[in-house]
């Protein structure tokens, strides 16, 4: 009964969030295009398949993923499990380290199933014309988010600037640029954008508030934010830099097939 | 009918495989690191049973009806061949997307607990509210404005890179000016305005633009309107904690 509740409560909301899209495009399909689209049964369809299917995704977040989650990030930065004194009022970042693997593991897997990332990895696929999977960008994607949590959470520990590591991590981007293949760099850019949302977000907040409440001379309100921005910046980092890579290990295997070719032609 | 209950059961394998890192991470940390069992395990699995048909029906319902739906607006949109009126869309889109979206509301609010208790505004209700309004606003401006502005460079085949390099220089350059409250929210900001419905939408958009319009790579000029509508709301809401 509970359940039905969260469900309706669920479902509600998640329509009444569509509710402003919805008016923009009917708004523009009937004031300005003025035509049908082409199987537009089929497209409602998908449309309530879309929020169904979010609306079960939610509920199901909300009974199994975020509560545990969430006790998760709290009992694992609590001062009795890092074993210290909860007066302490300097605590070694080496104290952290099982927060740092939650970081790592809890970055990587909310990423992975995260549904804004599958639909641009899906449509990237679609048009690359074979020289991309979906599941390629997603795990590089994921990657990213890994690092960006991780680094994100001992930034929360250490206390350094948040501006700081954003900047670094901005700068590194931008370099990278200039090396990279121009058809991956818009996806890239993007890939930054889509990894928090649904899954991601509630953990991280989580366990950003927890680390700047557990860590002494934190304030949850300044410290605790961050945690996101990291995750947005370090996928494009890897992004671009999988395809850095990728591109130079092609250039080298080209080159030597060459070499060995003209040994043979002499 | 068989091949389509085919296909549903390969898009349930596929969601089970994209939850299987997180089954594992909860699992290994609640039994082997903090060696807890596990609260309302029927729950749990009941959750994630809704968690798999979720994602299954999201992805089934992406291509029958979001991929397709941005698509065809992109392509009446390109065979109209009205400027003004597509860049209302794109501008309304942003702007109609965000202004509703649950985490902005959530974090903004937050915001405002934040800058009452640094004492930037009045500790009364009304002053909070006014200014987590004020900023959801100016969020959801910044939002309309990024599409608006990505729509007509995917038009002009101009370079994304110019416009997130300097984005980011920008955000780089105000960075110190802003008070330190915001920056972490204003940071944060960029990330929360995508919805997991914006996305699908604007990326069909997007690519379905580049795909109508003669001489532009879907590849190079699709995609980018996502990254342009994280950047802008970061140096938006820094701009608006200078001056608050």
């Amino acid at each position: 009964m509970e359940m039905f509740t969260l469900f309706l409560d669920t479902a509600l909301a998640t329509f009444t969030d569509v509710l402003p899209i919805a008016a923009v495009l009917l708004g523009f399909q009937i004031g300005v295009l003025r035509q049908r689209p082409r199987n537009l049964s089929r497209i409602l369809v998908g449309l309530l398949y879309v929020l169904l299917g979010l609306t079960f995704f939610l509920v199901g977040l909300e009974k199994a993923l975020f509560p545990v989650g969430k006790a998760m990030a709290q009992q694992l930065t609590n001062p009795e499990f890092i074993g210290v004194a909860a007066d302490a009022t300097v605590i070694e970042w080496t104290s952290f380290l099982w927060v740092f693997a939650f970081a790592w593991m809890i970055g990587f897997a909310t990423t992975i199933a995260e549904p804004s990332l599958i639909a641009v990895a899906l449509k990237a696929e679609e048009i690359a014309g074979g020289s991309l999977t979906a599941w390629g960008l997603r795990l590089a994607v994921a990657l990213g988010v890994s690092v960006g949590v991780t680094i994100g959470a001992y930034r929360i520990v250490s206390g350094d600037s948040l501006g700081l590591y954003i900047m670094a991590g901005y700068a590194v981007v931008i370099v990278q640029t200039f090396f990279a293949s121009k058809t991956i760099i818009p996806l890239a850019y993007d890939s930054g954008g889509v990894t928090t949302s649904t899954v991601t977000v509630p953990v991280l907040a989580a366990l950003g508030l927890g680390l700047a409440v557990a860590v002494p001379g934190r304030s949850p309100l300044l410290d605790g934010f961050g945690l996101i921005a990291f995750a947005s910046v370090f996928p494009i980092i890897t992004v671009l830099g999988y395809d850095i890579v990728s591109t130079w290990f092609l250039r080298r295997k080209k080159l030597k097939s060459e070499i060995t070719e003209e040994e043979v032609g002499q | 009918m068989i091949s389509a209950l085919a296909d549903f059961l390969r898009l349930l394998a596929g969601s089970m495989r994209d939850l299987l890192p997180i089954i594992l991470t909860v699992a290994f940390f609640q039994i082997v690191v903090l060696q807890q069992p596990f609260p309302n395990l029927d729950e749990v699995l009941i959750g994630l049973v809704f968690v798999v048909v979720g994602l299954t029906l999201f992805i089934q319902g992406l291509e029958m009806g979001l991929f397709p739906l941005g698509n065809d607006m992109a392509e009446a949109f390109a065979r109209k061949g009205s400027l003004l009126a597509l860049l209302a869309f794109a501008f309304c889109l942003g702007f109609g997307t965000t202004v509703a979206e649950p985490a902005l509301i959530a974090v903004s609010a937050e915001a405002a607990k934040i800058a009452s208790e640094a004492g930037i505004i009045a500790t009364s209700e009304e002053a909070r509210a006014s200014y987590a309004n004020s900023l959801r606003i100016i969020v959801a401006l910044s939002v309309g404005m990024a599409l608006l502005v990505g729509v007509f460079r995917i038009l002009k085949g101009w370079p994304i890179y110019y416009f997130i390099i300097s984005g980011y220089l920008l955000v780089i350059a105000i960075t110190p000016f802003a008070p330190a409250e915001i920056v972490g929210i204003a940071y944060d900001a960029g990330g929360v305005t995508t919805s997991t419905i914006t996305v699908p939408l604007v990326t069909a958009l997007g690519v379905g633009l580049a795909q109508t319009i003669r001489g532009r790579n879907p590849m190079t000029d699709g995609f980018g309107l996502i990254a342009l509508a994280s950047l802008t709301p970061m140096i938006f809401v820094m701009i608006f904690g200078i001056l608050v």
